[in-house]
Formats: structure tokens, C-alpha cells, sequence
């Protein structure tokens, strides 16, 4: 038989974890265990997990702080949400739907990558974290004046007022500013989620161990070095930033469909922040870490529902200190002294 | 177009005065502080529970403020980034976002999610000069502003205290050689950023009188851009990124669009460090290899 390295086991392992969470919760929701407030956070954890995973190729792989990624995946959301009322005569299966609006809803945010990607990857290190959240900051703004409406003549766009868009009689307005998005038909699924994810992380762990991939973390190890080697320094960066963007704008499509109203303000600058939370917690450039750290975190504020009003700063309080302990060279030292004497402990019982 | 341009410097130096807590404490600690934006909105709290609840008259319980966030900002950098000063830069952040979570939740529960009413803290007639008027608040703000500019710049240039922050934020391991004490300098650059934020929470919220746990958040996202423009790390950059942004905010309100005119504001920016990838007044560093 083939011997498997060490990262096609560990990408196993990965898929194995998804999976396994995948029919925990099925089975779960089949013997009516699972909580209606967990049940409506599974697809937003699927979603959080694909975001910490494209969030992760920037700033683990390729090395590069983004504070701008719910930017895109506002774009993905919205487009796909535009996507999918549109196409609701024309394609009526819910399903091929969902998939469409997802796949557009991707390709826009990618296109949106490249536009930012260009100017953005020219900067290095602080500058290029604040441009990115610059441009967080426009994408909200845009979208928060955007009314886009739709008639038996196609779409309309605006970003004036509703009457601006000049709809023939029985057009309906997808988009209304501020308002966000109305009416949106629920087609998101748990299993739809998880097949995304399964897509996500099956591209990232084939990427990261391609020549692209190889090029881009010589980058990030030395840039200088990765340069005087003939490595085309922008086009790699903006390889891994595009696609990352289009990770998260499939991954907003995904979030928006699974809500009956959607606004722009929830893609703001703390939602990139939370997203960039997970990636740092799970472990930056790990990615079994982000899709715990992502599961965990969006859990945990309804775990912590019994400390009613003090959830959030409890949180915070639990941020700070896996921070302080993770840093702290003595306090981890003491952790994984511990961790290996429950393995002994457990190894010798064996033994026996 | 005349009242526009005064307002503008008042908004720009309230931005200016919390953009110099910002680029202080990068300078010396080389981290992006987000949970200075936070400080800002507990310094206006603070004005507001001594002159409503208490009834103190204004200078008071301005100092009262400034006090209560200065210690604020030490403590803060004791307890969350001291043990982390050898960590990595993302780590240092994310305990400044969790700081940060953890001032504006504090603040809801102890002051709830209703926005306050800011009392009147600049009890003087508007300025009147022609057919245009000036309000008091925008005056003291930039009078404000001037008097902390000369202060600061007096501070770095003239004292020890300003000397050794100077030379801990150029070296920090040849400072400690010097005999510097570089933990008690960092200590002290978040203690005057704090304190300065104490004052930018009581102008903004003059100026602008609601007070909510969230109000914070965006002046304070805008004078962290304010002190990228300018040239992070620079304290006349950040003087003069602040200033710029809030006239251009004015200006892009009054002209073009008041629902984006934050998005111009940010446009300004990401051109701006096109041009010049340090900011407008940022050091260029050489790269070693």
C-alpha cells in the first residue's frame, strides 16, 4: 500500500473532523437534543468557518494582516442575494439556486479582491492591515447607499433613493440602502454548508502544498529571498488574496440566504475583527485551529447564556486570558507538562 | 464654506488629539492600540457622570476624567500588554480587540445601550463675525488642540521624560543601555495617550452630544487612520492627518454625500498611501537585508 505523508493524514484528519461534526449534529437534531438557538447557528458557524479558513490563507500563508475581509464577504452576500430573487422564476429549484448565487456571489467578491489586491499588495505590514480595513469600511458604506430593484426589463441600480431606480410597475426592490436586504427566501442548508466547507479546506490543503503555494509562503518566510529567487512577488500575493476573497464572498452568499433579512452594518469592521479572532486563536497558518477556533467562538456567546448580560464581557475576559496564557512561555510549558502526564498516565494503564 | 473650514479643524483636531494616542503608542510599542477608541468614550462618561451626576462644575470633572483615564490606560497596559511585549504583533492585537470588547461591554452594563445627553461643557456665546457664527466648542477645540500640540512637542523635545520616549521608540534595546527604564516609558506614553483620549472624549462629545458604549468605536477607527495619513509613528503627522481628515469629512458631508462621505474619507486615505506607501510625513526606512 502507498504510504500517505504527513499532510495528506493531517488533511484527513481535517475532513474527518467535518464530517464527524457534520453527523453529530444530525444525529443530534434527529433525537431533538439540539437547542433551537444552537440550530439556527449551524450554518452561520459553517459560514464563519469558511471565512476563518480564507481569512487564514492571508494571514496565516501568505502572511499578510487583512482587517478588511468582511468586506468581502458583504459582496458575496449581497450579490448573492440579488443573484437568487433574480433567478427565482428562471431557476426554480431551490438547491441549483443556492448553488448559483453562491458561485456568483464568489466570483464578485474575487473580482472585488482584485480591484483592492492590486493597490492594497503594494503595501507592506501596518499600512496594508489599515487599507484593507479601509476598504472594509467603503464596501459597507457603498452598500449601505446601493438600491438595486428588479422589472420585466432586468435589474436596476442606484444609490440615491428607491425612486431613482424608475421601476416599470411590479418591480421589486431587492436591495433598499440601509434597510439591506428584505424578503430573502431561506435556501441555505446545514448539508450545503458543510459541502462548502468540505470544498474550502479540500482547495486550501491542495493549494497550500502546490507550486503557487510553496511560492507564496517563501514569500511570506522572506520576501527579499522569494524575489532574488525569480518568484513574481505580486502575482502570488495576489493569487492567495483573490482567492481568499472569493472564499469569503461564497461564504457571505451562504450566511445571507440563511436569513430572512440581511443589512450591510453586519459586515462591519468587528465582524472582520471576529473573523481574524479565530484565525489567531486557532492558531495562525493552522487550519484545524480556525475551523475550532470558529466553531467554538460562535458557540460560545449561547453557552455563556446563563451569565445573561455579562456573556459579551466574559468573553472578552476568556480573549484576553487565552491571549495572556498562550503568550506566556512558563504557563505553556506547565500546560503541555500536564497534557503529557495525563498521556503517560494513560499509555502505562494500557500497558497493563 | 467658511464655517465648513472651521468646523473641519474642530473635527480634525478632536481626530488629531486622539490620533497622537494612537501614533504614541505605536511608536514606542509598535501596536496598533484599538482599545484607545474605547478610552475615548469612557473619558466621556466619566465628564458625564461628574458634572450630572454630581454636579461638578466643568474643570473639575474634565480633570476628573483625564484622571480616571489615565489611570485606566496604565492599568490596561499592565495587566493585558506588559506580559506580552516579547509576543508577536498579532497576538498584542488581538488582546487590544479584546480590551477593547471588554471597556465597551463594562460600559453597558453600567451605563446601559441608551445614548446620554452630554451636558454643555463650553458655557460661552457663539462667535459671531459677519453673517457667519462660530460655535464656543469649535473654538475651544482647536484652541485645545494648539495648546496640546506645543505641549507635546515641548514634552519630547525639551524633557528627559520626552527624550527617553524619543529614544525607546527609535531602539529600544540601545535605550535600555543608556539606562533608560523602557518598561516605565511604555507605561508612561499609555498613561499620556490616555489621558489626551480623556480630552478627545469630552471635545467629541461637545461637539457631538450623545454618549452611547459604541461612540467611541468609529472617531476611534478614523484617527487611527488619521495617524496612518499623517505617518504613523510621527507626532506632527498625526496633527496633521487629523486635521486633513476632518476637513475632508466636512467638506465630502457638505458637498458631495453625507451617507458617503465616510467612504471618501477612506478613499483619500488608500490614494494617499499609494502615493506615498509611509503616509504624508512617515519616515522612509531603509531595508536591510
Amino acid at each position: 500500500m502507498k504510504k500517505f505523508s504527513k499532510q495528506t493524514i493531517s488533511g484527513f484528519v481535517n475532513y474527518g473532523i467535518i464530517v464527524v461534526f457534520f453527523l453529530l449534529f444530525q444525529i443530534l437534531s434527529a433525537t431533538g437534543n439540539l437547542g433551537s438557538s444552537l440550530k439556527g447557528q449551524l450554518i452561520p458557524i459553517c459560514s464563519y468557518i469558511i471565512m476563518a479558513l480564507s481569512l487564514n490563507l492571508v494571514v496565516g500563508i501568505s502572511g499578510e494582516l487583512s482587517l478588511g475581509h468582511a468586506g468581502f464577504m458583504s459582496v458575496g452576500a449581497f450579490t448573492g442575494v440579488v443573484v437568487a430573487n433574480s433567478l427565482s422564476t428562471a431557476v426554480p429549484n431551490g438547491i441549483v439556486r443556492l448553488f448559483v448565487a453562491l458561485f456568483i456571489g464568489a466570483f464578485v467578491a474575487g473580482i472585488a479582491g482584485i480591484i483592492i489586491g492590486i493597490p492594497v499588495l503594494r503595501l507592506r505590514g501596518d499600512y496594508l492591515a489599515i487599507v484593507t480595513l479601509a476598504f472594509g469600511e467603503i464596501i459597507k458604506n457603498v452598500l449601505n447607499c446601493l438600491y438595486v430593484g428588479i422589472d420585466g426589463r432586468g435589474l436596476h441600480f442606484s444609490i440615491k433613493d428607491e425612486q431613482s431606480l424608475h421601476m416599470e410597475p411590479g418591480g421589486r426592490t431587492i436591495l433598499s440602502g440601509p434597510m439591506g436586504a428584505l424578503g430573502i427566501t431561506k435556501l441555505s442548508t446545514f448539508f450545503v454548508g458543510i459541502i462548502l466547507i468540505l470544498l474550502v479546506l479540500f482547495y486550501i490543503q491542495n493549494f497550500v502544498n502546490s507550486r503557487p503555494g510553496r511560492a507564496i509562503a517563501a514569500i511570506r518566510d522572506n520576501r527579499i529571498a522569494a524575489e532574488a529567487c525569480g518568484i513574481p512577488v505580486t502575482k502570488y500575493k495576489l493569487m492567495a488574496f483573490v482567492t481568499s476573497a472569493a472564499m469569503a464572498g461564497s461564504a457571505g452568499a451562504l450566511y445571507a440566504l440563511n436569513f430572512s433579512t440581511v443589512v450591510p452594518k453586519k459586515f462591519d469592521f468587528n465582524t472582520s475583527i471576529l473573523v481574524l479572532v479565530f484565525v489567531v486563536l486557532g492558531g495562525i497558518g493552522n487550519l484545524r485551529g480556525s475551523i475550532i477556533a470558529a466553531a467554538v467562538l460562535t458557540v460560545l456567546p449561547e453557552l455563556l447564556r446563563e451569565f445573561q448580560d455579562y456573556r459579551m464581557l466574559a468573553y472578552a475576559i476568556v480573549l484576553i486570558l487565552v491571549m495572556l496564557v498562550t503568550n506566556n512561555e512558563k504557563a505553556m510549558a506547565f500546560i503541555n507538562g500536564k497534557i503529557k502526564a495525563v498521556f503517560k498516565k494513560l499509555r502505562k494503564g494500557e500497558a497493563r | 464654506m467658511l464655517s465648513y473650514l472651521i468646523n473641519g479643524i474642530s473635527l480634525g483636531s478632536v481626530y488629531a488629539i486622539i490620533a497622537l494616542g494612537y501614533t504614541m503608542v505605536y511608536g514606542i510599542a509598535k501596536m496598533l492600540n484599538f482599545a484607545h477608541g474605547d478610552v475615548i468614550m469612557i473619558g466621556g462618561y466619566m465628564a458625564f457622570c461628574s458634572t450630572s451626576y454630581l454636579g461638578w462644575p466643568v474643570i473639575p470633572s474634565v480633570l476628573f476624567s483625564i484622571i480616571v483615564c489615565t489611570m485606566l490606560g496604565i492599568v490596561i497596559e499592565r495587566l493585558a500588554y506588559k506580559p506580552l511585549r516579547d509576543a508577536s504583533s498579532l497576538a498584542v492585537l488581538i488582546t487590544a480587540i479584546g480590551v477593547s470588547y471588554f471597556l465597551q461591554n463594562a460600559a453597558l452594563l453600567i451605563w446601559s445601550s441608551n445614548p446620554k445627553a452630554f451636558p454643555n461643557m463650553v458655557e460661552l456665546p457663539n462667535l459671531v463675525i459677519g453673517d457667519i457664527q462660530i460655535s464656543s466648542v469649535a473654538i475651544v477645540t482647536i484652541i485645545a488642540c494648539i495648546v496640546i500640540m506645543i505641549a507635546l512637542t515641548m514634552f519630547t523635545t525639551k524633557t528627559k521624560l520626552g527624550k527617553a520616549m524619543r529614544a525607546v521608540s527609535e531602539d529600544k534595546g540601545a535605550a535600555q543601555l543608556m539606562g533608560i527604564n523602557v518598561n516605565a516609558t511604555i507605561s508612561m506614553t499609555f498613561a499620556i495617550g490616555s489621558g489626551l483620549a480623556a480630552i478627545a472624549g469630552v471635545l467629541l462629545c461637545s461637539a457631538y452630544p450623545t454618549l452611547m458604549p459604541t461612540t467611541g468605536a468609529m472617531p476611534g477607527i478614523k484617527a487611527f487612520t488619521a495617524a496612518v495619513f499623517g505617518g504613523i509613528g510621527s507626532i506632527p503627522g498625526a496633527m496633521l492627518g487629523g486635521i486633513l481628515l476632518g476637513i475632508i469629512e466636512i467638506f465630502a458631508k457638505a458637498y458631495i454625500s453625507t451617507q458617503l462621505s465616510d467612504a471618501i474619507v477612506f478613499a483619500v486615505l488608500i490614494i494617499v498611501l499609494i502615493v506615498k506607501p509611509t503616509g504624508l510625513l512617515g519616515k522612509k526606512m531603509a531595508e536591510k537585508v
